[in-house]
């Protein structure tokens, strides 16, 4: 049941932004940013982390999840350092998907020559 | 007048955006997407025998690791073209952005070609992420007190 759950989730967050890119002039670059701050916005009550508990890995695969995890961590380090926190702890979540995505991606372009 | 003439003609000959389709096919593609993400996310927890959010993480940089070698490979751009936000809405579209950058600007040299441009495109989602982390940071810092 959790699959379909991540599968209805997941579609229907691409689903939005398909339909978004089809009908505005907006270029990917928008809908991904858009997304982001939507993601952001929803842990302020902590919406996005009832979502993640519901639904499991398919709220954590969109991008959505990336601002989430942001503003996630920053909360978790302002418990307990106070104001200064929110700094300290805004990539502690993502700092592994950051890290690994820059890493691969200029190991892959040390081997791989652009297909034209 | 001919700029609207123009325009015109330009719609006229301006290829049909199946949209329908492309909606379908970004629905079922980003789903399927978001149910190999639950099943890694499974496999991982009950086979290296981890917390859900450690496995999370190792979901997160498969999926990551999958997306960039299959863009260096060459065949992840058309997926791209075929599914659009199917796959640039998910994780996969931010390392894909990152490798297709990559690849494309390290013939202009490592420095001011690959090192200025690998966040050309990913850029946008780390900038605009932080900033509005930050703002709404501040906002439930003084709402809840930082809980």
């Amino acid at each position: 049941m959790i699959y379909l759950y991540s599968f209805l989730f997941a579609g229907t967050i691409c689903l939005i932004g398909q339909i978004i890119l089809d009908n505005t002039k907006l270029t990917p670059g928008h809908i991904t940013s858009l997304f982001v701050v939507i993601g952001a916005s929803l842990d302020i009550f902590n919406i996005y982390d009832k979502i993640v508990q519901c639904i499991g890995g398919g709220a954590l695969v969109p991008i959505t999840s990336f601002g989430h995890l942001l503003t996630h961590g920053a909360m978790a380090r302002a418990a307990n350092n106070g104001f200064i926190g929110i700094a300290m702890g805004m990539f502690d979540f993502t700092a592994s998907g950051i890290t690994s995505a820059i890493f691969f991606a200029f190991i892959f372009s040390l081997f791989f020559k652009p297909k034209d | 007048m001919e700029r609207k003439l123009y325009e015109k003609i330009v719609m006229n000959h301006k290829p049909k955006e199946r949209r329908l389709r492309n909606a379908i096919v970004s629905f079922i593609v980003g789903g399927l997407v978001g149910v190999l993400g639950e099943f890694l996310l499974e496999l991982y927890s009950y086979y290296l025998n981890i917390s859900s959010s450690d496995a999370a993480v190792f979901m997160m940089v498969t999926l990551i690791f999958l997306a960039s070698l299959f863009t260096a490979l060459g065949f992840f751009d058309k997926l791209v073209n075929k599914a659009r936000c199917g796959l640039i809405v998910p994780i996969t579209g931010f390392a894909h952005s990152m490798t297709s950058a990559a690849i494309e600007f390290r013939r202009e040299g490592f420095v001011t070609g690959l090192g200025a441009n690998i966040f050309k495109l990913a850029g946008t989602v780390i900038l605009y992420g932080i900033v509005s982390a930050y703002i709404f940071g501040i906002i439930r810092y003084f709402l809840l007190g930082g809980i």
